[in-house]
């Protein structure tokens, strides 16, 4: 042993090899590093935006009060801190609750986003006379940290207290589920008729290299293109879940496709001709014996691709998805945005307390996107045969 | 390819489908990105306090905006545009050439330009010309008589009572209105009194491009982030912007003058700028709620002194100006090409 280490050519190969090993291990702690450092800082700062302060106060519903003075609703040493965002919506519930009118009841009520602010401990505006007050209240247990229940049940808000991703992921659904509708079944047919039907000749191979560069173009190319087709030319709505989804599933199909000739290709010749040699049409081929078997690597393209475009926004700035839409949409056709959008606005939020609600909305879209790549892991190992 | 036919022919249904669904429910808004903070507040209270939906605000900058506004008369064009700029004239008469007729103008407050820096780098006092000499593309040589490309490197090179530090400045894109506005402010209102610029052009006004002025995009937070990293950095971008991260930056007073709300709008503070809407008229019985929404906005609750959005930046109009806006909006006063030429 020590004769080989002796040699100083051996030495060197040993060191070299030793070398390379460290760089590339280097590589990997460095990458790993960014992973740990993105995450501990949105965490470290979304998380806070998962509780919200509230304060328990006496609500007087009188009439003044439903006849639009809402302000009146709440004591008058306490009216600068409760939400004004939440007293203004008091006049309209009133008058859909006529029974209330006159009753005055004690229940937690939403403040301000400089309250939330000073109790979290964070930079804030909040008049010390204000301070002060809070501080009274929270000791007398009348102010508190709860969980942001707001955050999930409520649109957009230009006041961060009540601001929610709830209308962006109403937004986020339809437009997938659109995406998938459209680009699921034109993609995999395509794929069916390019790996299993089409001729060998110059045009198909001319539609295959196309396919392929589309799937590098960048996406924001694609909303030029949706707003060109499906709102100049066909006069789909803009800002719809509609013209989104569409857009989008113009962005997925190639990769749809690609995902899908991969899996078919990767059926053996063997199914293909005992299928035939029985006397199955080249049609009951397919759709018997090569889709199914063929099925679990589509979807897992097809998830990917689809998680790609939940992430997706510059193609939706285009065809007017990035805009203030506070209310979630009820169809296909009412003014949507996604999550990615909702996340690119409030970054563009002066005000604070946005940053944290950006960083948790970000936490969410990343936690469906990790469930979505795991659900494609999971369709690999549970389905995929190997031949 | 059964499917991929239902699939096209679900594409051509919708598109049928969506074509009667133009009669809309819903404001729709576009333009500055400046204004649309305050035009969301004004719309998400709209949406809150009346029986009428949400309108959908569009941040496409102050040209973007009225290009989308001007593209027709139909419903499936905005309603309002929003700019931090006035309307030009060109603009006024694509306008018209692409059958917009009837056009209100409301003048909503004031909004002044900030050159902010990090608080740790203390108080800069420039004057009107030392920032036109650090961001123009050319500037005068020596004795006056032409122009040389921009050599200056550092503010002392500008003016010797400067400190020794490299020129970095982050502003705004050519999309945006606060772009506009600059130019206008801090260049063409100097430059038109220049000889060595009037020689070349009427009123110069273009930007240098030699990685000294930072184009960054219409998130002004970018900005703000790259000033807290960067102590030696300028950023350009409006008060509402410094006004929030007061704990951490400094605006940079201009010939003496520091940016705060009395100075903005007495107009002793020199880039102080106006915010706009445009109301498209033929649009006030279609579109539900436009005349509802508008008066909001206009209301002494939203842009009079002390109210909501003076809260988050908006600075407001005399209270003369604001009634005489404010009239001008209820009455529906059509704009005119000449009022705009007018400056």
């Amino acid at each position: 042993m020590n004769d080989i280490l002796s040699n100083p050519a051996i030495r060197k190969r040993y060191a070299t090899e030793k070398r390379f090993r460290a760089m590339c291990f280097g590589a990997v702690v460095f990458a790993l590093l960014f992973l740990v450092f993105f995450f501990a800082d949105l965490i470290s700062k979304g998380w806070p935006a998962l509780q919200q302060a509230e304060m328990q106060a006496e609500v007087s519903y009188s009439e003044a009060v439903r006849d639009g003075k809402y302000r009146l609703a709440v004591d008058k040493r306490l009216r600068k801190i409760v939400s004004r965002g939440w007293l203004r919506a008091l006049p309209l519930y009133l008058e859909d609750h006529p029974e209330l009118v006159g009753t005055t009841t004690t229940k937690w009520v939403v403040v301000i986003a400089e309250v939330d602010q000073y109790l979290k401990g964070h930079p804030n505006k909040l008049k010390p006379k204000y301070k002060k007050l809070v501080d009274e209240l929270q000791a007398d247990g009348k102010v508190q940290l709860a969980f942001n229940t707001y955050f999930f049940t409520r649109g957009d808000s230009k006041m961060p207290e009540l601001a929610g991703i709830k209308s962006a992921v109403v937004g986020t659904i339809y437009v997938l589920l659109l995406t998938m509708l459209f680009s699921l079944p034109v993609g995999i047919m395509t794929a069916i008729y390019l790996e299993e039907f089409a001729p060998d000749n110059h045009f198909i191979r001319f539609i295959e290299v196309n396919i392929n560069n589309l799937a590098a173009i960048p996406s924001i190319l694609f909303g030029l293109l949706g707003l060109a087709i499906f709102i100049n030319f066909f006069g789909v709505p803009r800002s719809s879940a509609l013209v989104g989804g569409l857009t989008l599933s113009l962005m997925t199909l190639p990769v749809i496709i690609i995902s899908a000739r991969v899996a078919l290709e990767a059926v053996p010749d063997s199914i293909r001709e005992a299928a035939l040699g029985v006397g199955a049409s080249p049609w009951q081929a397919v759709w018997h014996h090569i889709l199914p078997l063929a099925m679990p690597g589509i979807l897992t393209g097809s998830i990917i691709g689809l998680a790609r475009a939940m992430g997706e926004t510059a193609p939706l700035i285009i065809v007017g998805m990035v805009a203030f839409i506070p209310d979630a949409p009820s169809s296909i056709l009412e003014a949507a945005t996604v999550l990615p959008a909702q996340i690119y606005t409030w970054t563009g939020e002066p005000l604070r307390a946005f940053a944290e609600r950006t960083s948790a909305a970000i936490l969410v879209l990343l936690a469906v996107l990790l469930s979505l790549n795991a659900v494609a892991i999971w369709l690999r190992q549970h389905f995929e045969h190997k031949w | 390819m059964k499917k991929s036919l239902i699939a096209f022919a679900l594409i051509a249904s919708f598109a049928v489908l969506a074509n009667p669904a133009v009669a809309r429910d819903q404001i729709r808004i576009v333009g500055s990105s400046t204004v649309y903070p305050f035009a969301s507040y004004t719309g998400e209270e709209f949406g809150a306090t009346t029986r009428y939906k949400t309108p959908v605000i569009e941040s496409t900058g102050s040209g973007g905006g009225f290009k989308l506004f001007c593209a027709g008369d139909g419903m499936d064009t905005p309603d309002i545009t929003n700019a931090s700029r006035r309307m030009k004239a060109r603009e006024f008469k694509l306008c018209g050439e692409n059958g917009v007729h009837g056009i209100t103008e409301a003048v909503i407050g004031y909004d002044g330009i900030v050159l902010a820096q990090n608080k740790k780098a203390g108080p800069v006092n420039l004057s009107r010309k030392d920032i036109l000499l650090a961001v123009a593309a050319d500037v005068p040589n020596k004795d006056g008589s032409g122009l040389i490309p921009n050599p200056y490197r550092f503010w002392d090179q500008i003016n010797p009572k400067l400190s020794h530090r490299p020129i970095l400045i982050y502003g705004p894109p050519t999309s945006s209105g606060t772009r506009d506005a600059f130019e206008d402010l801090a260049m063409k209102h100097l430059t038109k009194k220049m000889d060595a610029y009037k020689a070349v052009t009427k009123k110069y006004h273009k930007i240098r491009q030699d990685g000294v002025y930072v184009p960054s995009g219409e998130n002004d937070n970018l900005i703000v982030q790259r000033l807290v990293k960067d102590a030696k950095a300028i950023g350009i971008f409006g008060y509402s912007f410094l006004a929030e991260n007061a704990d951490t930056l400094i605006g940079a007073m201009i010939d003496g003058v520091g940016a705060t709300p009395a100075t903005v709008s007495h107009g002793t503070y020199p880039y102080s700028r106006s915010l706009y809407f445009y109301i498209k008229k033929s649009h006030v019985d279609q579109a539900p709620g436009m005349k509802e929404y508008t008066k909001l906005f206009m209301s002494e609750e939203m842009i009079g002194e002390g109210a909501a959005l003076s809260e988050i930046g908006l600075i407001p109009l005399p209270a003369k100006a604001r009634e005489t806006s404010r009239n001008r909006v209820l009455e529906l006063k059509d704009l005119s090409l000449d009022a705009l030429k007018k400056k």
